[in-house]
């Protein structure tokens, strides 16, 4: 059933584009407006309309005035919603869509940002088989959604659902969303393998001196403390140099490089090194990645992972 | 109902609000019911909804089906043994309300829910169909109010709200909808014959009966509703006029007085009438079931689809069982039957023989006392009413086999069926020929509507005898003992004999709300199929057929579609008088090929703007500087400096460079 419903929908959507205008990308942001929003009455709508038929019928048949306002007291407040199930969509704009991170395979968390107006009540929202209902304020509002992901690389946004059954049930008033945006999915990791090779010899930067109190010297960081900086020791070299005091063991540095990894494919290749990046990120130790066409330097945290694994996901 | 449990799975429960919301729909539709339901029924069905509301707040779960099955059961047996069947008006409401509060036990989903919701709609409307007044409808039309906040509750995502708050948007809506639902009231085509079968009338009649026994009148003296409602064309007549005729009863039996359907007299035509003056009146009637149709004293003719009987009682050709409504033309002063035939002399003088003696040698001693002069011993009779010591009263004490000779010998106490009927015996056994009326005398005048209200407790009755040269004359010996009966009406007459609620000012609240159920019953229910052809009488169309009614509904639906329209897209902006502003001097800009781009700021376009047009560098610097400061250095961009903005923009006219 659901499938013969799907291929008639796309049926008609190949025949008739007029009635499925907005299925193009667009640019945001979105405006709902009349020429896009759709209504027609819900199941439960055509049910309730031959109540009120059978209640007027009735209500003729024995010359019953009374009732017969009640019915058509009734049928007016019934059209009355379909008004108000337009207004609730009317106006609404879809501002901006922010994406997080996710790995192939799993969902990615979106994020919708809606201006409305004025406050509005039960309008939903549906992605594939992700259904949300929110209520926008008068203000901004935003609606998390999550996005089903296949393969790495640049994932264009679907088509969105924006739809409302206020106030009543009785209609149903739909508009399509069809954002011309794109959100990045990152390479899956592989699930295990040969760690990195074994990290450049820097004892040059460890150990500079063996002296009781300072143990170790690094690499200058942006935001470490001034006084923490060793003048003497890094007028000896070409960059400034800490006196690291908290740590017995310094941080390892991995270089990790797509020229190391011979012999397999390229997506194994990419796999392997989001493992990399992934364990590194996990041991908090510095990494620099060098990639066919684009080298990160060497750093550590999240932004730093994040920009490594946005360049993996976007190799060829 | 129980087939409608497939799929039901799929949707998640409802919520407790919902469900509280349908109960109370469901509550309500059972105590508008209640009145025509038994008691039992009612007390069961409200126990089955307690406990339902009670069940599923403690812990949401299904009733299990050995608990539903014997409950529909029950209920289908319990209407059928007490009213015998399941059709008819009765019986059907009682299944609905019944099944009504039954679905509530299998509720549990949104489709219940709105299965369940529809259902009430139907049942309030099937309350209408035992009382369509004024209040009944509006209550009715208060119950759609929880009916329609159900259906919003079953709604995602909204802001939280009290209960009682959650009904308001509901008759918000309801308002709105208000003119749509009058054009269509007014421009429905009604049918002019059912399409099926009229509901069986089955409810006991109501107004005056077609006999007078003792006691029978008194349930009518205590029942406040109106009667009928007359507006006259002119002055309404003073209040010792205003008697409405309805059975003349000319059969007495020793116990009580009875109309009897086939002329007393020979003739079949309405007995002759000299009319002195006369008056135009329109009486609206409330539905009586029954055929006579109370009129002023004589009327001259009877309306249409109505006959005028021998004595000149109106009686419509079918049961009056909707409001009708009725204008005549009546006399005043008359002179009724001048001459009297010897058939109806006999009648108004039978008497049963073996009843009464004491009133039957009271009268002949009169006649020996006055001889042929009838009008004394009419006088004599209204004495002896006056000044031997009877009083007015609705609950005199029981009479005996003579009743008469116990009324007037012994209690002395009664109201104005006692005195018409021992008035009447009197006149016969005095050989003067006398028969009984019932109807209506009095009646409230309501000042502002301009029209007499007549209620069911200004029944009375009188009596009419015929004198020589005077034909029937109208003698109210109820007037005798309480003249106030008379001139004031039945509740002055009664005294504090009357319930509570019915004290004067209660009363006198009544009466004004009255010209509202007026109202109501003039302009809603009476509007049927003859008032509607009229309704374009004023434009000069005298009959409105069906097709230019679909027409007009058309058109009035179009003209409603407009305005709904308008209120849906009407789009209010914010008003921001800077941004538009800016928005000007944008458009004067990009006229000379320098358009705002996506995501550019004001400062970084209005710098490319100066260098672009160099010509005005410093003016748009100036403008630029203003924007900002306006923009971001106050909440509210201070008015003055507003203006000076905008005046700077209005005065810009940007000069295109040559290249």
């Amino acid at each position: 059933m659901r499938e013969t419903l799907q291929s008639l929908q796309r049926w008609a959507e190949r025949r008739l584009p007029a009635l499925t205008r907005y299925r193009r990308p667009e640019k945001l942001p979105i405006e709902l407006h009349r020429r896009r929003i759709y209504i027609v009455p819900t199941a439960f709508g055509l049910g309730f309309s031959v109540l009120l038929l059978v209640m007027l019928i009735g209500a003729l048949n024995y010359a019953n005035n009374a009732a017969l306002l009640l019915t058509c007291l009734l049928g007016a407040a019934s059209s009355a919603s379909m008004l108000i199930a337009f207004r609730s969509l009317d106006g609404l704009r879809l501002s901006h869509i922010h994406g997080g991170h996710a790995v192939a395979g799993q969902p990615l968390e979106l994020t919708l940002t809606f201006d409305s107006r004025r406050p509005r009540s039960a309008i939903r929202l549906d992605l594939g088989e992700c259904r949300v209902a929110f209520a926008p304020g008068p203000a901004t509002t935003q609606v998390k959604l999550s996005l089903p992901t296949e393969k790495r690389g640049w994932q264009p946004l679907p088509r969105m659902r924006l739809w409302s059954t206020w106030p009543l049930g009785l209609f149903r008033a739909w508009s399509w969303l069809h954002p011309d945006q794109a959100v990045l999915v990152w390479p899956r990791a592989e699930a295990a393998g040969p760690p990195p090779q074994a990290p450049g010899d820097d004892a040059r930067h460890m150990q500079l001196h063996r002296g009781d109190e300072l143990a170790a010297l690094r690499d200058y960081h942006a935001g470490d403390p001034q006084r923490h900086i060793a003048w003497k020791a890094s007028a000896r070299h070409e960059n400034l140099l800490v006196k690291d005091f908290e740590q017995p063991q310094s941080r390892p540095q991995w270089q990790l490089d797509w020229r190391q990894l011979g012999g397999i494919d390229s997506e194994a290749r990419i796999a392997r090194l989001a493992r990399w990046l992934n364990e590194a990120q996990a041991l908090r130790c510095n990494y620099s990645l060098w990639l066919p066409g684009n080298h990160i330097a060497s750093g550590s945290g999240p932004l730093h992972h994040a920009r490594c694994m946005n360049a993996l996901a976007c190799l060829p | 109902m129980s087939g409608l449990s497939r799929g039901r799975s799929t949707e998640p429960p409802i919520d407790s609000r919902a469900f509280d919301l349908l109960c109370l729909t469901m509550a309500l539709v059972l105590g508008l019911h209640a009145m025509h339901l038994p008691w039992w029924l009612d007390l069961m069905l409200a126990l089955v909804l307690g406990w339902r509301w009670w069940q599923r707040r403690r812990q949401s779960g299904h009733v299990p089906r050995w608990i539903k099955l014997p409950m529909l059961v029950l209920l289908t047996l319990a209407v059928i043994v007490n009213y015998g069947n399941i059709v008819g008006r009765e019986p059907g409401a009682a299944l609905v309300v019944g099944l009504l509060v039954l679905k509530l036990l299998e509720t549990e989903s949104i489709r219940d829910v709105r299965v369940g919701v529809s259902f009430a709609c139907f049942a309030l409307m099937t309350a209408l169909l035992f009382d369509q007044g004024l209040v009944a409808t509006a209550v009715v039309v208060l119950g759609l109010l929880p009916a329609l906040a159900t259906l919003r509750a079953l709604e995602p995502a909204q802001a939280p709200g009290s209960l009682q708050r959650s009904l308001l948007p509901g008759l918000t809506l309801l308002a709105a909808a208000l003119p749509l639902a009058l054009l269509a009231f007014l421009l429905v085509p009604r049918l002019s014959s059912p399409l099926w079968g009229a509901p069986s009338r089955d409810q006991a009649t109501t107004g005056l009966s077609d006999s007078m026994t003792p006691g029978n009148l008194t349930d009518l003296l205590t029942n406040d509703n109106p009667s009928m409602r007359v507006s006259f064309d002119g002055a309404p007549p003073p209040p010792d006029l205003r008697y409405f005729r309805a059975y003349v009863m000319w059969t007495y039996d020793g116990r009580g007085w009875h109309y009897t359907p086939t002329p007393p007299t020979t003739a079949t035509t309405p007995a002759p009438i000299d009319v002195d003056r006369a008056i135009d009146y329109q009486i609206s009637l409330q539905p009586t079931h029954q055929r006579v149709l109370p009129t002023l004293d004589v009327p001259l003719a009877a309306p249409a689809q109505a006959r005028l009987q021998a004595d000149r009682e109106v009686f419509a050709d079918k049961p009056v069982n909707d409001p009708l409504s009725y204008r005549l033309r009546s006399a005043l002063r008359y002179r009724l039957q001048p001459t009297l035939d010897d058939r109806s002399r006999r009648l108004g003088l039978r008497l049963p023989s073996g009843f009464n003696p004491r009133t039957h040698a009271l009268a002949s001693q009169w006649r020996q006392q006055y001889g042929d002069d009838d009008a004394a011993i009419v006088r004599a009779a209204l004495a002896l009413f006056h000044d031997g010591g009877f009083s007015y009263t609705l609950a005199p004490a029981p009479l005996g086999r003579d009743a008469v000779d116990d009324f007037l010998f012994g209690t002395r106490e009664g109201f104005c069926e006692h005195y018409s009927s021992a008035f009447t015996v009197l006149m016969r056994a005095a050989g003067i020929p006398a028969r009984v009326v019932t109807g209506y005398q009095g009646g409230y005048w309501n000042e502002l509507g301009g029209y007499l209200l007549v209620r069911y407790s200004d029944a009375h009755a009188w009596s009419e005898v015929w004198l020589a040269g005077r034909g029937w004359v109208r003698v109210d010996p109820t007037a005798a003992v309480r003249p106030e009966r008379v001139s004031l009406g039945a509740a002055a007459a009664a005294g504090d004999q009357l319930a509570w609620y019915r004290n004067d000012w209660l009363q006198g609240l009544r009466n004004r709300w009255d010209i509202v159920n007026r109202w109501w019953d003039k302009g809603v229910i009476g509007f049927d199929a003859l008032r509607q052809r009229g309704l374009l009488t004023p434009f000069g169309v005298r009959n409105t057929d069906t097709g230019m009614l679909a027409i007009l509904l058309a058109l009035g639906s179009l003209l409603f579609i407009a305005v709904g329209l308008a209120w849906a897209l009407s789009k209010r902006h914010l008003r921001d008088p800077l941004r538009a502003s800016l928005r000007e001097l944008e458009q004067k800009l990009a006229r000379k090929g320098v358009a705002r781009t996506v995501g550019e700021g004001p400062r970084h376009y209005l710098q490319r703007a100066a260098r672009a047009l160099p010509m005005q560098r410093d003016e748009l610097v100036a403008l630029m500087r203003s924007y900002l400061e306006l923009r971001y250095a106050h909440d509210e961009p201070p008015p003055e400096s507003l203006r000076t903005f905008q005046r700077a923009v209005r005065n810009f006219r940007p000069v295109a460079v040559v290249k």
